[in-house]
């Protein structure tokens, strides 16, 4: 009774981040992609502990097909797939975020100097991303990750023994890095031209702020949002290219392993007399809803962010 | 004038990139002969060195790789050293005796081309229709389900999809072979390993395009004029719609023959893809120079390429 009485509750106008917030909110796949993408995160934090069987010990069930006990059945050493997968997708994801986070700080860096400052800089620094972005990429990280090994290998052997294992992951970490910020610098610079010459930004000069105050209050802001959205696009790229590397044989070495490896690995397991397709399912599958779920976040990022939507 | 300038460019960004990458490889750690079956005895060793010119300085391995060392002759004259970039040889290959860098080339570049053309054909084929048909169907179940698919096929990668592919149509099924190349028979698979994912990137920018046009005042103005839709659809609207195709093939066709390798890989195909991997883990200096410089000029021409047609299709593009 006392509730129909009420008044309506004074509706309060939303700020541009709430309703771009409400705006994916509505974005069912992106909401149920953030879901999943949330577990998948977890599973690779958590289950290389909690497995049944722990991802490097062995057991003589070799080639099991998925049951109640082996979800993603096991391996030619009786190793639990489930277990290495989530084991897997751990360096995986540590790749693409780092890698993502490499041509985050860069590509955003190099295009707002570009843009700001503008003029011959300007010309120089985009004429330096065009010459690089007409390089095959993929050969690019290819070479880099080969001849820069040996260096590495060297410096942490001396410096740092017990790392030596890990020097694949900092290469991979490097040669992805040093080729996925190129887009993101293009983007951010486009913006920041634009945003340059805007009548707030003039404002806040002839007021008298520094430079150093109008890139981060006033410009940064602005481009934030187109940079989260080229962020969730760029994550799964990295992890599809780390992949690709691994799959090469040139990404991490076992007994480490990434989904790359593991596909490898089932792929190599492929003979006319038995088929073990949940060595390759497993892993692929896993591999292929993650970089589902990230694109489809990133469209529902981009339709929430996109000031214009109502 | 614009795309003489251009393709002039070409030319030093070629050199830039092809002497970075001499640079580069030989400078990092580890040689060639490392990897031997059997330890190489020292004088062999020199043999090897001498034979490849890997003894003499850099500087001088890198004008006769390019072609321009001259040397003096036991008669007191001097002459050019033979070969080198500008008579378009590449050297020898230092793992796989006996052969040329540009035989290996011209052997296993065929190959490739072949499958990356036969791959690029099959990504337009399914990836233009569905995209126009999604874009039909904006907001049915079918745009819904057809957009569903593109998705998929962009994030499965041809690694997964070439071995399910050889476990359900060649081992279970016996419908084509397992790998190797040849017959027309051979190319299905792996082509469809390759394609799919170009397909898939295919599609999503002509359901762009498409949606985009349709919405226009010139397809309107069609629609008004009585024109029947399927004539609006492909007289009208298609041209406009696969601009961003367009595009996009130049990056695709390079893409295509740089990520042949896995595919390559996984079919057991004799083409290119196979040695770049091999000779940059191998330290086989020329074959990486020679591969590298093959894949930069590829993609730097297709790019200029489609800037090209680009300016031909679409007449709002001016170059000055």
């Amino acid at each position: 009774m006392n509730e129909v009485d009420k008044a309506p509750a004074p509706v309060r106008p939303l700020s541009p981040g709430g309703k771009a917030w409400r705006r994916l909110w509505r974005h069912r796949p992106a909401v149920i992609s953030a879901g999943f993408l949330a577990v998948v995160v977890l599973l690779a934090l958590f289950v290389p502990w909690l497995g049944p069987h722990v991802s490097a010990q062995g057991s003589d069930l070799q080639f099991s097909s998925p049951d109640s006990a082996h979800w993603f059945g096991t391996d030619v050493h009786g190793r639990d797939v489930f277990t290495r997968v989530f084991a897997g997708a751990r360096i995986s994801l540590l790749v693409g975020a780092v890698g993502a986070g490499v041509s985050l700080v860069i590509g955003v860096c190099w295009g707002m100097v570009a843009g700001y400052v503008g003029g011959r800089l300007d010309g120089v620094m985009m004429r330096l991303v065009d010459i690089l972005y007409s390089l095959p990429s993929i050969v690019v990280v290819i070479v880099l990750i080969t001849t820069l090994e040996g260096y590495v290998k060297t410096w942490m052997g001396t410096s740092f023994p017990r790392l030596v294992p890990l020097a694949r992951l900092l290469l991979l970490f490097a040669g992805l890095g040093a080729v996925s910020w190129l887009t993101m610098a293009r983007i951010v610079r486009g913006q920041v031209l634009s945003l340059r010459s805007r009548p707030f930004v003039l404002a806040s000069l002839a007021l008298g702020a520094s430079h150093r105050r109008i890139l981060f209050r006033h410009i940064l802001p602005n481009v934030a949002g187109i940079i989260i959205v080229y962020l969730t696009l760029t994550l799964p790229a990295i992890i599809l290219y780390e992949s690709f590397l691994s799959y090469l044989g040139l990404g991490i070495q076992p007994p480490e392993a990434s989904l790359g490896t593991l596909i490898a690995e089932g792929a190599s397991q492929i003979n006319p007399l038995r088929v073990f397709w949940w060595l390759i399912l497993g892993p692929g599958g896993v591999l292929a809803l993650t970089l589902l779920a990230l694109n489809f976040l990133g469209d529902g990022l981009r339709d929430a962010l996109d000031p214009r939507g109502n | 004038m614009y795309f003489l300038r251009r393709f002039l460019f070409l030319i030093p960004l070629t050199w830039v990139i092809v002497t970075l990458s001499f640079f580069l490889v030989r400078v990092a750690p580890g040689g060639p002969f490392d990897r031997e079956r059997r330890p190489a005895s020292p004088a062999v060793e020199r043999a090897l060195a001498t034979k490849y010119h890997l003894d003499e300085s850099l500087g001088s391995q890198y004008l006769r790789f390019l072609g321009l060392r001259w040397e003096r002759q036991p008669d007191g004259s001097w002459q050019r050293a033979p070969g080198g970039l500008i008579a378009g040889d590449l050297g020898l290959s230092l793992k796989y005796r006996n052969h040329s860098v540009t035989d290996i080339i011209r052997q296993g570049l065929p190959v490739s081309l072949a499958l990356g053309g036969a791959a690029f054909l099959f990504a337009l084929g399914f990836g233009i229709p569905l995209g126009v048909y999604t874009a039909v169907r904006r907001g049915h179940t079918g745009d819904w389900l057809g957009s569903l698919v593109a998705l998929l096929f962009i994030c499965i990668p041809g690694f997964v999809i070439g071995p399910l592919l050889i476990l359900v149509f060649a081992l279970q099924t016996g419908w084509f072979p397992v790998g190797l190349w040849g017959t027309p028979r051979h190319v299905v698979l792996p082509m469809i390993a390759l394609g799919l994912y170009f397909g898939g990137r295919v599609a999503r920018l002509t359901r762009e395009g498409m949606s985009q046009a349709l919405l226009s005042e010139f397809v309107r103005t069609a629609r008004a004029k009585g024109v029947s839709e399927l004539g609006v659809l492909l007289r009208h609207a298609f041209p406009i719609a696969v601009m961003p195709v367009v595009s996009y093939s130049g990056p695709m066709l390079a893409d295509l023959l740089t990520g042949s390798f896995v595919v390559e890989n996984i079919f057991q195909i004799p083409g290119i893809g196979v040695f770049l991997v091999n000779s940059s883990l191998g330290r086989d200096y020329t074959m990486v120079v020679g591969l590298v410089l093959l894949y930069a000029v590829l993609l730097l021409v297709l790019n200029l390429l489609v800037d090209f047609t680009y300016s031909l299709l679409d007449p709002r593009v001016r170059h000055e």
